[in-house]
């Protein structure tokens, strides 16, 4: 059976290492404080590092030496990219990509 | 105002409130298939509010982990949120009460779109990141608990349902890459993250890569930094 106090416990401790974690920047360097210049350019720099890695991070799971070797994966993302560089539509982008590789997955590569 | 801001929210928040719902039901399923109900859900998917973070904490849960692993584990699978806010202490500036809460909800989607949304100047910035994150977390609180809820039998087959989060990312990298000259950072960030994950597998490869990144962008710090100039060379342009 479950262990409520315990489990309790474990959920307020993976809640406050969480917060501890995107809080730290901000209690770091508070508003109306001077902040080292280098803190300010990694601040500049980073969403563009860090939009590649998120890219890379949701191709994690994805095999390339089994089936169906991230062949789904690649033609929905390379429909995704043709199409955001076309139209440059979010929401045309993002749902016609999910569309496109709910069908690979649920009726192609099955 | 406010109207026309929650409005351009909720708009950008489309995409994310697709990955939510799909990511958030997979994490209710799993939570329930150990015997937790979807008060479990409730609780975790409003105190914690991360993906991937919930998804070890299941295991956690359910196979009674000490303190101490549960903390580490915890500490190390959301790392990279720690970057997240250097590059927020300017936008988020000045928020006032609201600033908490938009702290606490930094996921990697919230940001991603905080760092790229170009607003009008009929778009108060702040009530926008505001509203991005409390629409998001709605988002994520209901797939938790709709999964939690429904266990096995989901009403339709979403497999795959989850490529929102990725398709999303795409799009965010090419509005990046075209609002800018200098690709530089973002060939480091998948570059070092492919490598990352080549030597260190999928289950470790994050941190290093965080922590390689930052040391990089320091290393050509000369050539990309323009926090400097931008000051006095904006008007300076065309």
């Amino acid at each position: 059976m479950i262990d409520v106090k315990h489990s309790l416990i474990l959920v307020a401790v993976m809640a406050v290492v969480i917060a501890f974690l995107r809080f730290s920047p901000f209690l770091a360097f508070p508003e109306g404080r001077k902040r080292p210049k280098v803190v300010t350019y990694l601040g500049s720099v980073l969403p563009y590092a860090v939009i590649g890695m998120l890219v890379v991070y949701c191709f994690k799971g994805v095999s390339v030496f089994r089936y169906p070797w991230g062949i789904p994966e690649l033609l929905a993302s390379a429909l995704v990219l043709g199409l955001h560089v076309w139209r440059r539509n979010t929401l045309i982008s993002v749902f016609s990509g999910v569309a496109f590789y709910m069908v690979l997955v649920q009726l192609v590569f099955v | 105002m406010t109207r026309t801001t929650l409005k351009r929210a909720f708009r950008d928040s489309l995409p994310i409130l697709a990955g939510y719902l799909a990511l958030g039901m997979g994490f209710g399923v799993m939570l329930q298939s150990k015997g937790y109900s979807f008060w479990w859900a409730i609780l975790m998917s409003c105190t914690m509010f991360a993906g991937s973070g919930q998804y070890a904490g299941v295991d956690f849960l359910a196979s009674g982990a000490s303190i101490l692993t549960t903390a580490v584990m915890t500490f190390i699978i959301n790392a990279r949120h720690f970057f997240y806010g250097f590059s927020l202490l300017d936008k988020y500036k000045g928020a006032g009460i609201l600033k908490p809460y938009m702290i606490f909800g930094l996921t990697d989607e919230t940001y991603s779109i905080v760092c790229s949304a170009q607003l009008d100047e009929n778009i108060n910035p702040k009530k926008y990141y505001f509203f991005l994150t409390a629409l998001n977390h709605s988002y994520w609180i209901t797939g938790c608990t709709l999964g939690a809820v429904l266990g096995e039998f989901l009403p339709f087959d979403s497999k795959g349902i989850d490529f929102a989060m990725t398709a999303l990312f795409i799009v965010i990298m090419v509005e990046q890459w075209m609002s800018t000259k200098e690709h530089l950072p973002a060939l480091l960030g998948i570059a070092t993250t492919v490598l990352c994950l080549v030597i260190f597998g999928a289950d470790m490869f994050i941190i290093p890569s965080m922590v390689l990144i930052a040391s990089e962008l320091l290393l050509f710090r000369k050539k990309l930094d323009k926090t400097d100039s931008d000051e006095s060379g904006v008007s300076g342009g065309d």
